[in-house]
């Protein structure tokens, strides 16, 4: 149950990288008026971050992956979250093992 | 002066019961589809030689999946302590637009609340507080009640796949890979407000790819996102110019 000098200089390295990550955002616009451009910017963001996160797995993995993401997506219009997820995660299993 | 503690900001219709009650219900499928990665997280730093301690002391102060899951794929011995921070930073990066995307919904929280809440931000905190923040104020409360149960399973399962070492199974076995994939799908569906919303998103979408065939590591990630906002920005423009 050691913790070794330099794995624990690593951890709290990356730590303290990830935790500047995780508020340089907040401190910057926090002083800044947010109107015209830079509200749009920041309007478009929460999405646009979402949407960059998945692309790679929704549109170029492959069949299943695309058509599982659909389903959810019409899942998730009319249903609850939590039957739209496990509804994706249950297509995506189904769909992987009809069409590879 | 009555009975009701609650003082004066709060609002009358959300108790703090109330918001930690609905943060629950909206973190809970997270939380599940969390756990084969932390146990596979725990595996992996057992395979690199590292402790029980030096897990559980990782994923308590990084908290963050995708960096630890690379900074253990690169793992040496002697450590290098250096490239690990500058991974873990480039790996992400993308909290920095995270957490300027959040700043408006907590511009209200005090400086010592938010700077402490944000440690907590993980990809998918930070897209319940967007989706929260679509549909009511987002309160320090709610907040709370969706990154304590994360954090603690996060920390616990990696503990436990430690601890379990071969037992762990590949998550892509049971679909468990696509559940994050679902979980920010449904998100976007609530985020969703029209034909406004589509630019940027379609923007975000083909750079993302793009860049994701061009460029190894996750910078597509920031790219998307930085597109997006330009869309936003140029949106933002013609809004102001009436």
């Amino acid at each position: 149950m050691a913790v070794d000098p330099m794995v624990l200089a690593a951890i709290t390295a990356m730590a303290g990288a990830t935790y500047f990550t995780r508020i340089a955002g907040f401190w910057l616009v926090r002083r800044v008026r947010l109107r015209g451009p830079l509200a749009g910017a920041l309007a478009a963001m929460p999405g646009s971050i979402l949407v960059a996160l998945i692309a790679p797995t929704v549109l170029t993995t492959g069949p299943a992956e695309s058509g599982a993401a659909l389903v959810t997506v019409l899942l998730a219009w009319r249903l609850p979250p939590l039957i739209a997820i496990v509804g994706g995660v249950a297509s995506v299993v189904a769909l992987r093992a009809l069409i590879g | 002066m009555t009975a009701d503690d609650s003082g004066p900001a709060s609002a009358p219709v959300t108790s703090w019961r109330g918001e930690a009650a609905a943060a629950l219900r909206a973190v809970v499928p997270a939380a599940v589809s969390m756990v084969p990665f932390a146990l596979l997280i725990g595996f992996l730093a057992r395979q690199n030689g590292l402790s029980t301690a030096e897990a559980l002391l990782m994923s308590a102060m990084v908290f963050a999946g995708s960096a630890q899951f690379v900074a253990l794929d690169l793992w040496t011995w002697p450590v290098p302590v250096a490239s690990l921070a500058l991974t873990a930073f480039i790996i992400n990066a993308r909290h920095i637009l995270m957490g300027a995307a959040v700043m408006p919904h907590i511009a209200g929280w005090r400086a010592r609340q938010a700077y402490p809440a944000l440690f907590f931000l993980a990809d998918e905190i930070w897209a319940l507080s967007m989706a929260r923040a679509g549909a009511a104020p987002l309160r320090l409360s709610y907040y709370a009640a969706l990154a304590a149960p994360f954090y603690l399973t996060w920390v616990t399962m990696t503990t436990l796949g430690h601890l379990m070492g071969a037992a762990i199974r590949d998550p892509a076995r049971f679909g468990f890979d696509f559940a994050f994939t679902a979980i920010f799908l449904v998100i976007l569906s609530a985020l969703w407000r029209g034909k406004g919303t589509l630019w940027p998103w379609l923007a975000s979408a083909a750079t993302a790819v793009t860049v994701w065939y061009l460029v190894a590591g996750p910078w597509y990630i920031l790219a998307g996102g930085v597109a997006g906002a330009a869309v936003g920005a140029l949106q933002g423009v013609r809004d102001d110019g009436g």
